[in-house]
């Protein structure tokens, strides 16, 4: 029953992704490894067309995936399984506001949580990249817990890609005025850049 | 007094958030200047004060931060119903939107032009997560130790098939501990 499935799934993600939408990533990440439901290159797809739409990135995301697994059925039964968590937390929380903000065993939770949470986006970052621009991938064995390094087809470096991902780094980082632009200005850029230099070869 | 659970008041929570909702685009902290402008200015439902006190719980409770503020803030209006009622509103366009772009997107997959225009896209992802990270590494790692969460969680996410779920029950739990701790040393 992929519904069912669908909906623990991203339960488990409202319950667990701590920061917004990005946080969601990891999970995502997981789940696909896990179903086989998408790829890493259409789970970084789905990213690009959520940021470049109206309405927040996490339920964009979680929308997108509960469509590729399962239609629109599978898009609204994603989006109400990430959100459930959600309300029942907040709902619980509201009831008792000031000694939720005060706790100091929440605050302390807090402080570990945080960085676990940078960690966990850090990882899907570091394998995105490894996935877009070069061909190494990370692979587990099918019982191993362990994920080892192996080496794909092609090239070892995407060379093209390197040199866009440099000039995106520092017109995003660096360029005053180009900087704070929004983030659907440097994803059109970056699609012109792959149509007139053939970026998948096709 | 507003009558509780009419169905006008539902109407209006939910076509509010809808609103904003559309209006939103990019993160939830893209959506706090039109919360301040609808909630608290146009329609009242929350003070200046109280909206910032959600935004904060919001983003430190689990979930979507736009989600969590909405269903605060329905919650407040018209109880339990009006926060579920303002959640499916901010997450309403999306749903519709995102079903009909995926849809298409789809059916144009295959053309060679599609296919060059999301290489490139990729790229471009890459590097806005990149820039995420490291815009969040600058409010959670604070210290020594938080900077050593951040390595063994980055490490043990790649490297380990394992469920993010451990990593963050896990730093929850050392956090408790690691305050504890020093409250008892100090």
């Amino acid at each position: 029953m992929i519904y069912l499935q669908l909906f623990w799934e991203f339960f488990k993600t409202g319950l667990f992704a701590v920061g917004g939408g990005m946080a969601t990533l990891p999970f995502l990440q997981a789940i696909g490894e896990s179903t086989g439901w998408y790829t890493y290159t259409d789970l970084m797809n789905m990213l690009a067309v959520s940021e470049s739409t109206p309405g927040p990135i996490g339920i964009n995301m979680a929308t997108y995936v509960g469509f590729t697994a399962a239609g629109v059925p599978g898009a609204v039964v994603a989006t109400v399984g990430e959100v459930t968590p959600s309300i029942i937390v907040i709902l619980i929380v509201a009831a008792v506001l000031h000694s939720f903000r005060d706790n100091k065993y929440v605050n302390r939770a807090f402080y570990g949580l945080r960085p676990a949470s940078t960690g966990l986006i850090g990882a899907a970052c570091v394998s995105v990249i490894l996935e877009v621009l070069t061909s190494v991938q990370l692979v587990a064995q099918q019982s191993g817990l362990v994920k080892a390094p192996v080496l794909g087809g092609g090239s070892l470096f995407n060379v093209p890609g390197l040199l866009l991902a440099a000039v995106l780094l520092v017109l995003t980082n660096y360029v005053p005025k180009v900087k704070g632009l929004h983030p659907i200005v440097f994803i059109g850029l970056s699609a012109v850049v792959g149509v007139v230099f053939g970026f998948a070869g096709a | 007094m507003k009558e509780q659970h009419s169905f006008k008041n539902l109407w209006v929570l939910f076509w509010t958030f809808a609103k904003m909702g559309v209006m939103t685009f990019g993160g939830g902290m893209a959506m706090l200047p039109i919360l301040q402008r609808e909630v608290v200015d146009n329609k009242g439902w929350a003070t200046e004060e109280e909206l910032t006190d959600y935004y904060a719980i919001g983003q430190c409770t689990p979930g979507i931060i736009a989600v969590n503020t909405a269903t605060f803030i329905g919650q407040k209006y018209d109880g339990a119903l009006g926060g579920v009622v303002a959640t499916l509103g901010v997450v309403f366009p999306s749903v519709v939107i995102i079903s009909i772009l995926a849809g298409l997107i789809s059916n144009f997959a295959d053309l060679a032009w599609v296919k060059n225009a999301f290489a490139g896209i990729q790229v471009c992802v890459c590097v806005l997560i990149f820039n995420a990270v490291t815009k969040l590494l600058k409010k959670s790692v604070v210290d020594k130790r938080t900077a050593v969460i951040f390595v063994l969680v980055l490490l043990g996410g790649l490297f380990l098939k394992l469920s993010p779920v451990w990593f963050v029950v896990g730093a929850a739990l050392a956090g408790v501990i690691l305050k504890n701790l020093e409250a008892r040393a100090a």
